[in-house]
């Protein structure tokens, strides 16, 4: 088990490194620098253009301020958005948590749907509610994340006016609102952009569940339990659901990049000011630091999780513990 | 072993009379095919030229009519013509994108599965950590700052972050080949590793590229519209479906059609790739021959 951990946490180690030197490299590789984009249109003597190159670091080696970076990064000093004129520490840890609970509140509505789903398809194989499922969910994995979130945005947001268009809070009252009321107020700014990643994440966790469901129920030990009298639906629900969670858990690890770029369109469509649109906002204006970091904590929490999912399967499950 | 054994009993006829019978497979290769061939025609058939302003005073933002059914944008393009040429775009990208995809995943699979050891070590510790990174999110900062990029780049920029899902089914496919009786026997009677890889490896793992490459098209089509979407692939005044709908979704409260027309070209298409790769992995599995749900 402890080799198992150490060699997995290696692994973790080594891609946050690659993804954060590929992330360095691409952005200072690209022609533009943020003094160019942040002074842009405005009359200023190339004299001082240097002094700012020179302030932020700008003018020395790729190599030097790679190093710097590394040191800095490590100490949590993520450096200055020119954009946002704010710590890029700070910047993030206002959009992290946003993202995060974007993300959980889709992730469980996903993952519930998706079992659900999985199970009564699994339950008649070929049969036709299986079929049907199958179809409607092909459907679903087929839509572009970004349609379906204008698609529902324009219909529960500007012909049912059930919820609000977008934002976290509302831009006019919520200052005024009591505590309560904009607790409220915030729950339906969530509301819209969850549904929309759940329900698109939903689609392959119920196939992939489909699978792990069938994958079983050809088992011995599921004839067994048939044999002790047990219902085909008791069966499957007790015995065969249980058996085929184990490869849905490592689908959470797998899922977790599907899930940060479906945040990217989520954010985008709903202007829902996370990590996916801070970042492509700040990709807009050139804003180094806040787009290197921005990738570096996505990433750093891609592989988190997927590293947590290996180590649950791997203490739920002893052959891959042992083997 | 097992495995092959029963891949024997999968012959060409098997998967033929399997695809034939599956719905799936018609739809989706029927689906296809029609919207290559409007992609290919779109310069005889569109109705109007996709760039020509029309009348910019009297027909900007026309809702769906007769002389336009998919409506005009706001620079009174016809949006019919805009999404016939944006097909082309949006297809090429996606085929060309996959096809490098095929070539270069089924190489590096084939080339892990078969030399084993180290080159497999660190080939795969390469597609693990592609598999774990938000590649999207790399391609978006590549695209995004490097500023007016080319359809071909593009092309290249997507097959680069497309491949390695190809190379590890490729790879578990050759190592179930390596040991095979017929491979064994053709490197017993001295024949040099390329050409076992070329004449007896390669031709039995094409099956399963084909599949994934079915399905990533469905993706990749995803991928550039999304792009497009953003406002980073496809550069105006071309149009992809992509980037139509990107141009109507500030104003997708009145301007409906923008967003509905192209999205549904799209959600057709990928629908159409998804349902026949399914359909082709289903018909080339070979579990399926003996599975008590096949009947």
């Amino acid at each position: 088990m402890r080799r198992y951990l150490v060699s997995r946490l290696l692994q973790a180690v080594g891609v946050v490194f690659f993804v954060t030197t590929l992330t360095f490299v691409v952005v200072h590789l690209a022609p533009g620098d943020p003094v160019g984009a942040a002074l842009q249109g405005q009359n200023v003597t190339e004299a001082i253009r240097e002094k700012w190159r020179a302030d932020y670091g700008l003018d020395r080696p790729v190599s030097e301020q790679y190093v710097k970076w590394i040191q800095l990064a490590a100490r949590g000093e993520l450096g200055y958005s020119l954009s946002h004129r704010r710590q890029v520490r700070d910047v993030l840890a206002d959009a992290m948590p946003r993202t995060l609970l974007l993300c959980s509140f889709a992730l469980v509505i996903s993952f519930a749907i998706g079992i659900t789903v999985g199970v009564l398809q699994a339950e008649r194989p070929r049969g036709p509610r299986d079929r049907w499922l199958g179809r409607i969910l092909l459907l679903l994995y087929s839509v572009p994340e970004f349609w379906l979130g204008l698609l529902i945005l324009l219909l529960f947001s500007y012909r049912l006016r059930w919820f609000p268009a977008g934002g976290m809070t509302d831009p006019v009252t919520y200052d005024y609102l009591s505590p309560r009321e904009q607790f409220v107020d915030r729950f339906r700014h969530l509301v819209l952009p969850v549904l929309t990643l759940g329900l698109l994440s939903s689609a392959g966790i119920a196939r992939y569940q489909r699978g792990a469901l069938l994958a079983v129920l050809p088992m011995d030990w599921m004839r067994t339990a048939l044999a002790k009298g047990l219902s085909w639906k008791t069966a499957v629900r007790r015995h065969a659901l249980r058996n085929a969670l184990l490869p849905t858990i490592t689908l959470f690890g797998l899922s977790l990049p599907v899930f940060a770029t479906g945040a990217i369109f989520v954010e985008s469509v709903f202007s829902f000011p996370g990590m996916g649109l801070i970042t492509v906002n700040a990709i807009a204006a050139r804003d180094y630091p806040l787009v290197t970091s921005g990738v570096l904590v996505m990433s750093v929490i891609v592989v988190v999780g997927a590293l947590l999912a290996d180590i649950a399967v791997a203490v739920a499950d002893p052959r891959v513990r042992l083997g | 072993m097992g495995a092959l054994s029963s891949k024997a009993r999968l012959t060409g006829t098997t998967v033929r009379r399997r695809l034939r019978g599956d719905a799936r497979a018609w739809i989706g290769l029927g689906t296809l095919a029609v919207m290559i061939l409007i992609a290919l025609l779109a310069p005889w058939i569109a109705p109007y030229d996709p760039n020509a302003q029309l009348d910019i005073a009297h027909l900007h933002s026309q809702a769906p009519s007769l002389a336009h059914p998919f409506g005009t944008d706001t620079f009174s393009r016809d949006v019919l013509s805009r999404m016939m040429h944006g097909a082309r775009v949006s297809l090429a990208i996606s085929i060309g994108a996959v096809t490098m995809a095929m070539i270069f995943g089924t190489l590096v699979g084939v080339i892990a599965g078969y030399a084993g050891g180290i080159v497999d070590a660190v080939l795969m510790r390469i597609v693990d950590a592609a598999f774990s990174i938000p590649s999207l999110l790399l391609l978006i900062v590549v695209i995004a700052l490097w500023g007016e990029i080319g359809t071909v780049f593009l092309t290249f920029l997507i097959a680069g972050i497309a491949w390695f899902t190809v190379s590890r089914l490729v790879r578990a496919e050759t190592l179930a080949l390596r040991d095979a009786d017929f491979v064994v026997a053709a490197r017993a009677l001295g024949v040099p590793s390329w050409r076992v890889l070329a004449r007896h490896v390669l031709p039995n793992v094409i099956a399963p590229a084909i599949v994934a490459g079915t399905l990533a098209i469905g993706n990749v089509i995803l991928l550039e519209a999304g792009l497009s979407y953003l406002g980073i692939g496809v550069r105006p005044p071309a149009a992809s479906w992509g980037s139509i709908i990107q141009e109507g979704a500030e104003r997708v409260s009145d301007l409906w059609w923008l967003t509905v027309f192209p999205g549904i070209a799209l959600l057709i298409t990928v629908f159409a790739c998804n349902a026949l790769g399914d359909a082709l992995r289903d018909a080339l599995d070979p579990r399926q021959l003996h599975s008590a749900y096949d009947e």
